[in-house]
């Protein structure tokens, strides 16, 4: 179009000027022919992880971060909401919401109040393989902070109307759910992947019924059978010293027995794989975009394939530039972003390709998911495999900056009991996969034609063109169903 | 909000040691300007071998006129998809291949973007982000931004559209401010508009605001001051000085009285935004307002919380943010009603809570536990270079916002020297009940 030549045209005369007055001034303008060659590769420092125990024997790993005056205080448990007995799936993400609830001599409200006051954050939190107390403190209050803190994870009282009122918010929160696709799709994937009956596939907090029905003593004896010294791990981040610290946490921690024996815990099974595809549609009518997400039962954390799984995955959706990103939102705009992960929990957790798209081009994405699901089958050119490992490799130094950071990594040890070499050895692990091993690792672990499809959206616009595409039987699951 | 604390290892050694007083906050900088207007400033921190890469534009959605709103942010996203050197789909993957990740953002008064990557590639950032800053349009440009149009609507689908309450975000900036002012549409924009975009609009915004001199690099991390000193004047030399961009100015905003609106959506329990206009950002009140946010609904002893979803469990949740912006700035307080509570009942008690800190000041405790949260928290924000919430970032925040990148300790000081009355005069003086937006959002059709 002319008026764009001539804009285009006025800009580059309006550069060309300055630029000139710019090259008298200076040294000539940069060669941008190319981008500069990057520099070499600075070395992984690892932290210095300081083991110690306690007189009772619960382990203390020390890492000293001094560079802010910051403490990170984390008590890992190692057991979570995997360990929920039958019928009281949320029990444990429940009994760990509950311990600041009331603790020592203190109620909720002096708990929180105390804490605050000192500057500190307390989270309680639990998921599938583990429970934790995280408290962080400006090191200046550690000493008057950690008894708070032992409390919680010691002495939680567990009061009834603190309980009754948990209740209460945990239930609201699920009637919100199904105003939010978001949510939904969260509860009905996992369902449909794993069924009713294995742990993963009801959400770790557990469905309406079951939560309704808690009590107090079904909180206690989850703490009492998983919260052990034997079974847990206090890690230390900060701007501290053993010296410092050891004698505080000996104070607080040194005491702690366990109850009896330590129960005997079924490992999660590893769940049936999938065998054909299918469709599952959850109707919100009325959707401005579906959530899709397709997948099936993907690999445990234990996995040898992990580092190749990262790599592949990179690829496949891990990244900005991945195959499913440029394909849905880049080349085809039909979405904000997509992407995919093998979900590496102690048993096999989902494996998932996932994104928001707008309603009226779902069966057109559901049909381009698929062809990046079977394409990456295919050899991966050598080009975008070593832009993959690279930005796993050169990004893998950045991941041990902040205290938060350096917890989750211990964190990732603890829990996944991998041996402290997990983390110097990565690097080179990932560097040395090759096409050829990924293309084995695809053709066992991504297999499309088997995946399941769940699709949370306007079904009245959706459901024809997806049934056209002609994956598989359709199946509708109910907005009420996902909260039985 | 800015509670950002920044402190250097090297200010801290030897001064720490338990129950000690709160150490002086300093983040150590060298700043000089380019010939052709570009204000840059470097950090220099080893703790990771990485450094951020951080350009702050100082034109927002602020800046876009009606007819065509989210424009300052689509034009963000056509930022990512090449210039004159740099082929489409090269930013990211040249980035990602040398470890790095990248991302921008908008709002009103501002756009930023930054790249975290390993310190050996510093000098790709800076090809990229001057080849952008001097040579964006190419012959592709118009293309792009019809791609870009398309994730620009996913985007807000899925941000907005497709979220419970979501028009609410909409709704109240309508209702805050009146037709044509700066702030008076979200950020996002609309459909309409987004389709109306054109090319000319790129170009003209570009030659316009994206200019050297409207524009604040930050390099923070691993760095050698002196090197990445000459880097930026080898990169940035020949990025040509535009015309200078005069700053954003509207009139002062007064409600009257009361604005009340009730919408409807697809959501089960209704929600209650009320919102007033508090002082701009580092203006006196501020901080006091962020105060006032802290003691309303910051923790479970906090005014509103306890009241509303402690005791009376009338409310799922309540929260209270002092929004600060460059021109003028929001208090807003959101609660959502529990099953079969409405949302007068938690009107009323919120009024409550507001009169009685409007006719007492707060106890010494509770200032003192707030200031203490307020500190850690800056401790906390000033660990990381980069990202969104990092030193790089906030260099150029406070930049912009007091002329000053270090501006850590006097954030700090402002919070500190606030006094139990001076919040409890905020509150009479910031938040009458008489002139404010009071909105709804009840259970029925999507609007």
């Amino acid at each position: 179009m002319i008026s764009d030549l001539r804009s285009r045209i006025s800009d580059c005369l309006f550069a060309l000027m300055f630029f000139a007055v710019a090259a008298t001034a200076f040294a000539q303008a940069p060669d941008r022919s190319k981008p500069p060659a990057i520099g070499p590769a600075p070395s992984l420092k690892l932290p210095t992880i300081q083991k110690q125990k306690l007189s009772n024997g619960l382990g203390v790993w020390i890492v000293e971060h001094h560079e802010v005056p910051l403490a990170q205080i984390n008590l890992i448990v190692r057991s979570g909401s995997a360990v929920d007995p039958i019928g009281k799936y949320g029990v444990g993400s429940l009994a760990a919401a509950m311990l600041d609830e009331g603790a020592g001599t203190r109620s909720s409200l002096e708990l929180a109040d105390a804490l605050e006051f000192l500057g500190a954050n307390l989270s309680t939190t639990s998921s599938f393989d583990f429970s934790a107390v995280r408290m962080s403190v400006p090191v200046s209050k550690l000493a008057d902070a950690m008894p708070l803190m032992a409390d919680v994870a010691l002495r939680p009282t567990f009061p009834a109307s603190e309980l009754d009122r948990l209740k209460k918010e945990r239930l609201t929160a699920l009637l919100q759910a199904r105003d939010n696709p978001a949510a939904l799709i969260q509860l009905a994937f996992p369902r449909v992947v794993f069924g009713p009956t294995h742990r993963y596939g009801t959400s770790a907090n557990g469905s309406p019924p079951a939560i309704e029905a808690f009590t107090v003593a079904d909180l206690q004896a989850f703490y009492r059978a998983h919260y052990r010294p034997d079974n847990a791990t206090l890690l230390i981040v900060g701007d501290v010293t053993p010296a410092s610290v050891m004698p505080m946490l000996e104070k607080a921690f040194g005491s702690w027995k366990a109850e009896g024996m330590a129960p005997l815990v079924a490992e999660v099974p590893i769940a049936p794989q999938l065998k054909s595809r299918q469709i599952f549609i959850v109707d919100k009518p009325d959707a401005p975009q579906s959530q899709v997400r397709i997948g099936w039962v993907g690999v445990p954390r234990s996995t040898a394939d992990y580092a190749a799984l990262e790599v592949l995955n990179t690829i496949l959706g891990g990244s900005f530039t991945s195959r499913l990103n440029q394909n849905l939102r880049e080349e085809h705009g039909y979405s904000y972003g997509a992407s995919s992960a093998f979900d590496m929990r102690l048993s096999a957790g989902p494996f998932l390709a996932t994104a928001g798209v707008q309603t009226d081009k779902t069966g057109e994405a559901v049909k381009e998911f698929f062809n990046e699901l079977n394409r990456i089958g295919t050899l991966v050119p050598e080009a975008e495999l070593n832009k993959a490992k690279n930005y796993v490799a050169l990004g893998f130094p950045g991941e041990f900056e902040t205290t938060g950071d350096l917890a989750r990594k211990l964190e990732e040890l603890v829990i996944y009991s991998l041996p402290e070499e997990t983390f110097a050895k990565f690097v080179g692990a990932v560097t040395g996969v090759t096409a050829a091993d990924l293309q084995k690792l695809a053709a066992r672990y991504i297999q499309p034609d088997k995946m399941a499809v769940v699709v949370v959206g306007d079904r009245k616009v959706i459901e024809g063109p997806i049934r056209q595409l002609n994956l598989g039987p359709v199946n509708v699951i109910t907005i009420d169903e996902l909260f039985r | 909000m800015t509670r950002w604390i920044a402190l250097s290892a090297l200010m801290l050694a030897g001064s720490i040691s338990l129950g000690a007083q709160s150490p002086v906050l300093s983040v150590p900088y060298t700043q000089f300007k380019l010939p052709n207007g570009l204000n840059v400033i470097l950090h220099r921190d080893t703790s990771v071998p990485v450094v951020s890469v951080n350009v702050w534009y100082h034109v927002g959605s602020g800046n876009e006129r009606p007819g065509r709103t989210g424009f300052a942010h689509l034009f963000e996203h056509v930022m990512f998809e090449g210039s004159m050197h740099v082929p489409e789909g090269a930013f990211d993957n040249w980035l990602e291949a040398a470890g790095g990740n990248n991302n921008g953002s908008t709002t009103n008064d501002r756009t930023n973007y930054y790249e975290d990557l390993p310190a050996n590639a510093l000098e790709l950032a800076l090809f990229l982000e001057s080849d952008r800053m001097g040579f964006l349009l190419d012959d592709k440009a118009p293309d792009k931004i019809n791609g870009q149009r398309d994730v620009v609507k996913n985007e807000k689908r899925q941000s907005v559209d497709n979220q419970p309450y979501g028009q609410a975000f909409i709704e109240l900036p309508a209702m805050l401010y009146p037709a044509g002012h700066p702030y008076s549409w979200s950020t996002i924009g609309s459909m309409d508009d987004l389709t109306a975009a054109s090319f000319e609009d790129v170009a003209r915004f570009f030659r316009t605001y994206y200019v050297p001199g409207n524009a604040s690099l930050v390099i923070a991390g691993d760095i050698d001051l002196a090197s990445t000193r000459t880097l930026v004047e080898k990169w940035f030399a020949d990025v040509p000085a535009g015309k200078p961009v005069p700053p954003l100015t509207a009139p002062t905003v007064v409600l009257d009285g009361v604005k009340k609106k009730t919408i409807t959506d697809r959501v089960q329990l209704p929600r209650l935004f009320l919102a007033w206009h508090t002082p701009a950002l580092l203006k006196p009140g501020d901080a006091a307002m962020d105060i006032v946010s802290n003691l309303l609904s910051g923790g479970k002893n906090s005014r509103l919380y306890k009241r509303l979803v402690y005791d009376l469990q009338i409310a799922q949740d309540v929260n209270a943010a002092q929004q600060s912006q460059a021109l003028d700035s929001n208090f807003v307080i959101i609660a959502t009603a529990r099953p079969g509570q409405s949302l007068d009942r938690i009107q009323a008690v919120i009024d409550e809570e507001i009169d009685k800190l409007r006719a007492t000041a707060p106890e010494p405790r509770e200032m003192t536990r707030a200031l203490n949260q307020i500190e850690a928290n800056f401790f906390r924000s000033m660990e990381r270079v980069g990202g969104f919430g990092g030193k790089a970032n906030q260099l150029n925040a406070y930049y912009k916002a007091a002329g000053t990148p270090d501006y850590f300790q006097k954030d700090l000081d402002r919070y500190r020297a606030l006094t139990p009355a001076d919040i409890r005069a905020a509150v009479e003086k910031y938040l009458p009940k008489d002139r404010r937006v009071e909105l709804s959002v009840v259970p029925g059709d999507k609007k």
